[in-house]
């Protein structure tokens, strides 16, 4: 937790520098008759940032704040373990979408999900990998016409927007 | 009496058949939303935003109010029954709760629960219904000064009654309002902090993203993590004739739970306080009030029926702020003030007058939302008990898909949903470090207003920030601001001369 608690601080002070950094693209400084410029409102808070995550290390340093007090680990395996496969596989599902669309990805992680991490029967795991994307299907596409990304899948749909749009 | 007539035609609106439709769909969802465990009124509301878009902008917020009220009610569902609370905001609930669960008193605690919540949503709303309306005749009359220092001011209050570390807390501050300045410069046009030249990051960063990121992905991944132990859950027994017996015995709890609903009224009101340090306030006094303090965290009654009172008071307390003055009083209305945005609502004082209809409305839906949430609480306790049943490795990926289909829909951008992820893990990871995140999602909802008020302040003053303290209202705001920062600082010093007389 100790180690975690620095590193994290020691990645926003760079991430605050970034964002200064970045801000003054724009004029940080005052426009006569325009006031402030366009980058002075993310640079000065970008700055707050970046001083309080030197706060942060030096409250490390001298070990005023609970986790830099902590001897536990920040993640135990188990922790380690669920982390990696819940954050990875919403990645993989994401990344998918971009090549079989959200109707392909939705089956793929629910079956993933609940066949490896909750062990489900395969009835109840095909049961909600059918229903889940034909009622994502209904209620975003047909009713709030919004468009979600298909991919390679796009032509499946074709009969279906003849059919309902 | 006018109030009495807006009021009446609120609930001319509230009454509508699809308007009442939306009311029961809400607290049914919101029910079970609150009875799962870690999941609360500000997941429920991040999450199904999106699907709101279906209905009209009135329709939308009674929908969510309901989800809050029902979330509330249902907090409580969990605390007893597994001795987890359902959200942050039912922890002080399961102190009583729980005992009374494992001594077989479970239907009790959950029916003391349920009129608790309704008495003190009707006092909170009676409240609101009477304090609202002057609130937003006086806040008619700011302007960029005094809205640049109440929004200092709601953000002070995270520092001063927080209670979180305070770099982190500034941290989250700071970095939720530099999100909130991606895309092009309100002022002058041309486009800022647009990371690798993505041309996603025109369009800024949509609060939802963030909301949905933090509440959503990052708040699952945390609840997989915290439940992969077993859980225990009690039995309850409910028949009508014990039901009724524990409305009888309501009598008991009647003076507890009328202190909770006005403490968590006005402790709601504050954007950092809210729900959870209310009803953890209202437990307080209610032991420190009672005859047989002792009795307490043994299975007193009074100790469920305060701090369900004072949190369904918050949440409307935490509306007071969010519809007068345009400043959320908890997390959950910051994500409500931000929808309000999408579907084209300007919120602030000026919403009584130019949207009375939705004002109202929202306002007569809270009274119908309270009494549903009792009724179908009360009515199907042993659905609710069965969803804490329910295996989570079968909610979270739902939930994680519900996320995702709804992260894309506002913008439509697969660029948004990359980012949502990114946040949400983020918000995972600091999160374990004891970094608040409420205050980031405040943030980049007001940062918008709060970036345009600061720099029409600073053109009228010529670049002086005396601007803030020559206008009287302006002045208080700063002044109590500033003593809210200042108040932890003086804490230390208080905590390090006692240390130094003593040692």
């Amino acid at each position: 937790m100790r180690t975690a608690d620095l590193v994290m601080a020691i990645a926003m002070a760079f991430l605050s520098i970034a964002l200064m950094w970045k801000s003054a693209e724009l004029p940080i400084g005052w426009i006569p008759e325009e006031g402030p410029g366009g980058g002075a409102f993310p640079f000065w808070l970008s700055t707050g940032m970046l001083v309080c995550s030197i706060w942060i290390i030096l409250r490390w340093i001298r070990r005023t704040s609970p986790p830099s007090r902590s001897s536990e680990p920040y993640m135990d395996k188990g922790s380690l373990v669920l982390f990696l496969i819940g954050a990875g596989a919403l990645t993989a599902m994401v990344g998918s979408i971009h090549i079989i669309g959200v109707y392909g990805a939705i089956p793929l992680f629910l079956i993933f999900y609940m066949r490896v991490i909750g062990n489900h029967s395969w009835l109840m795991t095909t049961c909600l990998a059918v229903i889940t994307p034909v009622v994502t299907f209904f209620f975003f596409e047909i009713a709030l016409k919004i468009t979600l990304p298909k991919g390679l899948t796009e032509p499946l749909f074709y009969p279906l927007y003849d059919m309902f749009l | 009496m006018d109030i009495l007539a807006l009021l009446a035609d609120g609930f001319w609106v509230a009454l509508q058949p699809q308007n009442l439709l939306l009311v029961v769909l809400g607290v049914t969802v919101g029910l079970f939303i609150g009875a799962m465990p870690g999941l609360g009124s500000v997941n429920g509301v991040a999450i199904l935003l999106p699907m709101t878009f279906l209905v009209p902008p009135t329709g939308a917020i009674i929908f969510l109010g309901a989800i809050y009220y029902g979330a509330m009610y249902g907090g409580a569902i969990s605390s007893i029954m597994l001795g987890i609370p359902g959200a942050s905001t039912a922890v002080a609930t399961t102190f009583d709760g729980r005992p009374m669960a494992l001594q077989g008193n479970a239907d009790r605690a959950l029916v003391t629960a349920a009129i608790a919540s309704f008495i003190g949503g009707t006092i909170s709303v009676l409240l609101f219904t009477f304090f609202a309306p002057p609130l937003a005749n006086v806040a008619l009359a700011f302007s960029s000064p005094e809205e640049f220092s109440l929004m200092l001011l709601a953000f002070a209050t995270f520092i001063g009654l927080g209670g979180d570390d305070i770099p982190k807390t500034l941290f989250s501050i700071c970095i939720g309002l530099v999100m909130s300045s991606v895309g092009l410069d309100l002022i002058s046009g041309q486009p800022r902090m647009i990371f690798f030249g993505l041309p996603g990051f025109f369009h800024g960063i949509h609060f939802l993203v963030l909301a949905i990121g933090i509440y959503g992905i990052g708040e699952i991944l945390w609840t997989v993590e915290s439940s992969k132990g077993g859980m225990k859950l009690s039995q309850a027994t409910l028949t009508l004739r014990r039901i009724i017996q524990g409305i009888k015995t309501t009598k008991e709890t009647f003076k507890a739970t009328v202190m909770g609903s006005f403490l968590g009224y006005f402790v709601g009101i504050l954007p950092a306080a809210g729900a959870t340090p209310g009803s953890l306030m209202a437990y307080g006094v209610a032991k420190s009030l009672s005859k047989n303090p002792e009795t307490f965290g043994k299975g007193n009654p009074n100790g469920v029926a305060a701090p369900e009172a004072a949190n369904n008071a918050a949440s409307t307390g935490s509306m007071l702020p969010m519809l007068t003055l345009g400043i959320p009083g908890s997390p959950t209305t910051a994500i409500l003030l931000g929808g309000m945005v999408i579907w084209g609502l300007e919120p602030g004082p000026m919403l009584f007058v130019e949207h009375k209809s939705f004002v109202w409305g929202l306002i007569a839906s809270l009274y119908v939302a309270n009494l549903f949430a009792l009724l179908i609480n009360v009515a199907f306790i042993p659905a609710f008990v069965w969803v804490l049943k329910l295996p989570f490795t079968i909610l979270a990926p739902i939930i994680f898909i519900l996320c995702i289909v709804g992260g894309y829909a506002p913008t439509q951008d697969m660029h948004d949903v990359w980012l949502m992820l990114i946040f949400g893990v983020v918000a995972y990871l600091m999160r374990k470090l004891d970094y608040p995140m409420a205050p980031a999602v405040l943030a980049i909802v007001l940062g918008p207003l709060a970036e345009t008020s600061l720099r029409q302040s600073l053109l009228i003053s010529d670049g002086s920030f005396s601007v803030f303290f020559d206008r009287p209202i302006a002045c208080v705001f700063m002044i109590i601001a500033i003593a809210l920062f200042a108040l932890p600082v003086l804490n230390l010093i208080k905590k390090r001369l006692m240390h130094k007389t003593h040692g």
